[in-house]
């Protein structure tokens, strides 16, 4: 169980002397706390699995420090770190019954007969198990080998953290909520850091308190769930979290209005000041945008078509050459295939070459 | 549904029933043919019931006493081959390179005794190992070792095991370097997280994940070995008096030497089912051995 502080930590496959837009993971300094639920979220090749890497030891940084409760591990080997890693497909040792899967780590740590027993009896309990012990661990299904591969984590009493690098993918879909629960449910109980990695939002959404979203090579964003929802500090994360994602339109910005095609739309901030010469975007998701009849002051968008989702309606609609998602509110009918836009000013947000741009209330 | 009959659809497996029948059918079933009948050559046979497995299974006869023993020593020759190839190829796989430009180096020369012809393998060892111009038989006998292949039972024995495991020992290695490299890289990484010494490391993936290649291994280099004629025919003759005489020389003198037809066919009946049953046999323990079986106590 460990506090996990990544200090200016930075990997490149090619190398230190390659540019560093080439680096696999970008330098990123961050604090995660003992046991606490991190996910860490991207498309693939973003570079969260190199980062589980640097972290399990399986990669030695090219730069930078990791610390276990202040204590720097940088140099140490897989073996010494005491974390554990739950990989894509499931590791189990063909030749050994379920119980010797898990006795394994402890064995081979020279553990006493007596508490190794003890110890696995408990954990297979914890994962509900203890039928499998005396069953070779090759004739189970998958999601029973990914819980012994997690097992033969658990079972060591001083593991720091638990890495899961995208557990789920060989399971079926029925069983990934069980298996999810059942991880939250060990979270809970044990105190344990838990990093997990994937690309799929609701797992990693479902899963963590904390989510940190990376997009190529670097952090762009690590919050609460509802944080990443409401304000996403990158259009990235606007973009990748939330289905559909969030509209990005570029926009003239000053003061409290944004101006789209001559179309003014209000804001709940003052942006008076926003950095000359960028890239000047709004944000807003579509839930926060309402279709109406066309009118004078809305702005105005072709529809071309609806999705329905059962408990909600999104329009796909376009604004110039940009395509939009807009909610359908309930009674909305369409006549023609234009509309109207009508904003909720307290959730636009204005982005400068991409970045979030706080105003001033 | 209607099928449709047509008996010209017999044409198409005749050419497949005329190359087995004359392949293996009419071959093997004049072989039955000659082992139940003795003959005094210009082309006279006589009947002579199953006379000839009676007395191959009987030691007290010439002919059964001479089967035994080169069965015997063929037995002894193919495990101490087995003995030292498997074990020696694994090793060989465990140390090779898993990547770079010196893989494509080693399984180049690994491949290489693999492709020398037989007989040629035979003749470079019968040079190698004399005395008077081989390389080695000269070394040796220089660095005060006797060594003399044609006049000592034991140099010839250690010259005909050596040879095979010169030549065969890269075939297992090839096979379990294949099996290695089917691992996927996480094995190795949980094997690190969980602790796991070499020697764990072997025992609990690498080992389990061979055991396919391993069979098939076992199982060709068994046969061959069992099998074997040409490489120590052209170094030892079957000599120094019968000591490296394996029952393929045996019965190659039995049935060319002598014209024995009637003593070869049967031995090389009875050689070919030890053949089979062996093999079978191999399979299927190998083949049980990865099943489910009921742990022997509790957690270990």
């Amino acid at each position: 169980m460990a506090r996990i502080d990544l200090v200016d930590l930075a990997h490149s496959y090619g190398g230190n002397d390659a540019p560093q837009e080439s680096f696999a993971l970008k330098p990123v300094t961050m604090t995660w706390r003992q046991g606490g639920a991190y996910a860490l979220l991207g498309p693939s090749g973003c570079g969260k699995t190199t980062l589980l890497n640097l972290i399990s030891g399986i990669v030695t940084p090219s730069r930078g420090k990791i610390l276990f409760d202040g204590k720097d591990i940088t140099p140490l080997s897989t073996q010494k770190r005491n974390i554990a890693q739950v990989f894509q497909f499931p590791v189990i040792y063909d030749t050994m019954t379920v119980g010797e899967n898990l006795a394994f780590p402890l064995k081979n740590r020279g553990v006493a007969k007596g508490e190794v027993d003890a110890r696995v009896k408990q954990i297979a309990d914890l994962l509900d198990l203890s039928p499998y012990l005396n069953r070779k661990a090759t004739r189970l299904t998958a999601d029973a080998k990914q819980k012994i591969s997690l097992g033969r984590g658990l079972v060591r009493s001083d593991v720091a953290a638990v890495l899961f690098d995208e557990p789920l993918t060989v399971i079926d879909p029925e069983l990934k909520w069980q298996l999810r629960s059942k991880l939250k449910a060990l979270h809970r109980e044990l105190d344990l850091t838990m990093i997990y990695v994937t690309h799929d939002q609701t797992e990693a959404l479902t899963f963590a308190d904390t989510v940190v979203v990376m997009h190529d090579g670097r952090v762009v964003q690590s919050g609460t769930p509802a944080e990443l929802f409401d304000k996403p500090a990158h259009t990235f994360v606007g973009y990748f979290i939330g289905s559909p994602g969030m509209n990005i339109l570029p926009a003239e910005v000053s003061g409290h209005e944004a101006r789209i095609d001559g179309h003014i739309i209000g804001l709940r901030r003052d942006y008076g000041a926003l950095p000359a010469g960028k890239k000047i975007e709004i944000g807003v998701r579509p839930e926060f945008v309402d279709v109406a009849t066309p009118a004078s002051g809305l702005l105005s968008a072709t529809i071309e078509r609806i999705d329905d989702l059962g408990r909600i309606q999104f329009a796909r609609v376009r604004v110039g050459d940009t395509k939009f998602a807009a909610r359908v509110p309930p009674g909305f009918s369409t006549s023609g295939n234009t509309a109207g836009l009508i904003f909720n000013p307290a959730h636009v947000h204005v982005y400068a070459d991409s970045q979030l741009v706080e105003g001033v209330a | 549904m209607d099928k449709t009959v047509n008996q010209k659809a017999w044409f198409l497996v005749l050419p497949v029933f005329l190359v087995v029948a004359f392949s293996a059918v009419i071959p093997l079933m004049t072989v039955v043919n000659y082992s139940m009948q003795d003959t005094f050559g210009n082309n006279q046979f006589f009947w002579n019931g199953v006379g000839w497995f009676k007395e191959l299974l009987d030691p007290s006869t010439d002919l059964g006493g001479r089967f035994l023993a080169s069965l015997g020593r063929n037995l002894l020759f193919s495990a101490i081959i087995l003995a030292i190839e498997v074990p020696l190829g694994i090793v060989v796989a465990l140390s090779m390179p898993r990547e770079g430009w010196s893989v494509a180096a080693c399984l180049v020369i690994l491949a290489l005794p693999l492709l020398i012809p037989w007989n040629v393998v035979g003749t470079i060892w019968q040079i190698f190992g004399r005395p008077d111009i081989g390389l080695l038989g000269y070394v040796l006998n220089h660095l005060g070792f006797d060594y003399n292949y044609v006049s000592n039972d034991v140099d010839a024995w250690v010259t005909v095991i050596v040879m095979d495991v010169w030549h065969w020992t890269s075939l297992v290695a090839l096979l379990c370097y294949a099996g290695l490299k089917s691992i996927p890289d996480a094995y190795y990484q949980a094997a690190q997280i969980d602790g796991a010494s070499r020697w764990a490391v072997f025992k609990a993936i690498q080992l389990p994940k061979m055991n396919r290649v391993l069979l098939i291994a076992v199982l060709l280099r068994f046969m061959d070995s069992f099998m074997i004629y040409t490489e120590p025919f052209v170094v030892t003759g079957g000599g120094p008096g019968n000591s490296t005489t394996f029952v393929s020389i045996e019965l190659v003198k039995i049935a060319l030497g002598q014209f024995d037809l009637g003593k070869a066919a049967a031995l090389s009946l009875v050689y070919n089912l030890i053949i089979l049953i062996v093999c079978w046999v191999f399979y299927t323990v190998m083949t049980n051995a990865g099943t489910d079986r009921p742990a022997k106590e509790g957690v270990a």
